[in-house]
């Protein structure tokens, strides 16, 4: 279990990470997103001291991480993998040896049957078998990527940290490594945490996460919860605009952020009430294969109480919309 | 005429392969030191990189005639002579050093940081990030940098003439332009040519085959 405790770091002047808490569970996927520049990126390097922060505290699995104990920072990096936007593999070497690297910075040999069997079922895990003794450069973006996840595991690391991982990508293949990323952590139970700023990512895998703005923490939750309903701060970041909605008659939002989405609700109560109403505006989302969505009906005023009660006893969350 | 082309073949090839070897081997010392300290090294240190960085500044402003002749003590002291083709290594090794400590240097620097950054994610010691990451993947710019120094020394190397260290170029200088003999000059100029022309093609093919 990883637990931030009132983290803050500043450059010079400059306060980019403020009191951030978060907690995270162990095998579980979760996002840290925000717009560039809010933090994120910073906040993981923290976590597994490639930068330093001056307030508060981070532990991963009870030990403290602190650059001040070169000893147990060295130990505890080598429990966690990482992943970056620009893949940051060395250009000379194939990718047995890219993927053999972090082994060798830990004095473990690499050619001997083990070993060499350990980084090829890597190879074969990311599915570049046939690739073995190419060089980055020819390569795709995301075999490219592939490759730098096989390399992060290669210490059996418990939580491998993704920064920005799939930014430089395009969706399809996004899509392909947060599938190999999703096939990792239920197949080896490796905690994964993603700095994103994009909502594909939040929206196919993670299980929880942290909504990021100027270096403060501003929600945390399911990413159902949070961006299905989003306050007024991620509605700026998901570039929602205020939905033109019709002025006559009376608008109640409806949110259908677990199973109630499944269900025919819509149909049911305009049958059961036996009234009218029209459907003015509607969304539905797909987070982690889960369809979840929100819609907005416009009623007359004076069916407004009936709808409402109705709602409550279907246990559908409502906002009227003024 | 063959005779005394193959000997100043034969010299300039030597004041170049000694010049480039002992300039190679200096200069990687300055050009570690200068990587390691510059701002975005691993061990930044102002101090110890703007006076190396000066010293090396200072060096390559000398016009390499003048070098030539300031450092004759020293050359004396090194060769154990001040004249010939061995004592004129010296002068070209010392104006070589601040020159490829820079390429080197230059080379070492352009390695991809977020390389570096994940060199020290997966617990790289500083030692092992310069060996594994810096040089490793800086080896074919640096070669690069070793054929710029080739062909530059071939050109220096007319200037050891001035210390008897012999060699094409002055060859070129005394019989041809001093002695009026074209043949010498067009003959001389070709040979350089030439050897300018293989090393380029030999450097071009390393790197391809290294990078």
């Amino acid at each position: 279990m990883i637990i931030l405790e009132n983290v803050s770091k500043s450059f010079s002047d400059l306060r980019v990470l403020k009191d951030i808490s978060i907690e995270i569970q162990d095998h579980e996927i979760y996002g840290i997103i925000g717009q560039s520049g809010a933090g994120k990126s910073t906040l993981l390097r923290c976590i597994n001291g490639l930068e330093d922060y001056q307030f508060g505290r981070i532990t991963v699995d009870g030990v403290p991480v602190s650059v001040k104990d070169k000893k147990q920072l060295h130990q505890l990096q080598k429990k966690m993998g990482m992943i970056f936007q620009n893949f940051n593999l060395l250009e000379r070497l194939d990718v047995y040896d890219n993927v053999a690297l972090p082994m060798k910075f830990w004095g473990m040999k690499t050619n001997t049957p083990e070993a060499k069997k350990k980084i090829e079922g890597l190879i074969s895990l990311v599915g570049l078998e046939d690739k073995i003794h190419v060089r980055p450069r020819e390569l795709s973006g995301g075999q490219k990527q592939r490759v730098a996840i096989a390399r992060a595991l290669v210490l059996d690391p418990q939580i491998l940290l993704c920064d920005e991982a799939t930014s430089a990508l395009d969706p399809a293949i996004t899509r392909e490594i947060l599938d190999l990323l999703q096939r990792i952590n239920r197949q080896m139970g490796i905690t994964i945490i993603v700095v994103t700023h994009q909502m594909e990512v939040v929206k196919q895998i993670c299980e929880k996460v942290a909504f990021i703005k100027d270096g403060k923490v501003l929600a945390i939750g399911k990413p159902e919860d949070l961006f299905i309903r989003p306050s007024k701060e991620i509605k700026a970041f998901l570039h929602e605009s205020s939905e033109l909605l019709p002025d006559n008659g009376v608008n109640i939002q409806l949110f259908f952020t677990d199973e109630s989405a499944d269900e025919p609700v819509i149909s049911q109560m305009a049958r059961k009430l036996n009234l009218d109403f029209s459907i003015s505006w509607a969304k539905l989302e797909d987070f982690r294969s889960n369809i979840y969505g929100s819609l907005v009906i416009t009623v007359d005023e004076k069916d407004k109480d009936k709808v409402l009660k109705y709602l409550d006893e279907v246990k559908v969350l409502w906002e009227v919309l003024s | 005429m063959m005779d005394i082309i193959l000997t100043a073949s034969r010299q300039t090839l030597y004041m170049v392969f000694f010049s480039t070897l002992f300039s190679v081997i200096l200069g990687f010392i300055p050009a570690i030191i200068l990587t390691l300290t510059a701002p975005d090294g691993l061990r930044p240190n102002k101090i110890v990189y703007e006076t190396l960085s000066l010293l090396v500044n200072i060096f390559r402003s000398f016009p390499f005639i003048i070098l030539l002749v300031i450092i004759i003590p020293f050359t004396r002291l090194i060769a154990g002579k001040a004249i010939g083709t061995r004592a004129a290594v010296v002068p070209l090794t010392v104006s070589a050093i601040p020159y490829i400590a820079r390429i080197f240097e230059t080379s070492l620097r352009e390695t991809d940081p977020g390389v570096i950054e994940a060199a020290r994610s997966f617990g790289a010691s500083d030692f092992q990030i310069l060996l594994r990451v810096y040089i490793k993947e800086s080896i074919p710019r640096m070669l690069n940098g070793v054929i710029l120094l080739i062909i530059s020394l071939v050109g220096y190397s007319a200037m050891a003439g001035t210390v008897g260290g012999g060699g094409i170029g002055d060859l070129a200088i005394r019989y041809g332009y001093q002695q009026y003999k074209t043949e010498y000059l067009l003959v001389c100029s070709a040979i350089l040519i030439v050897f300018v022309q293989l090393v380029q093609m030999l450097g071009n093919y390393l790197y391809k085959k290294l990078s």
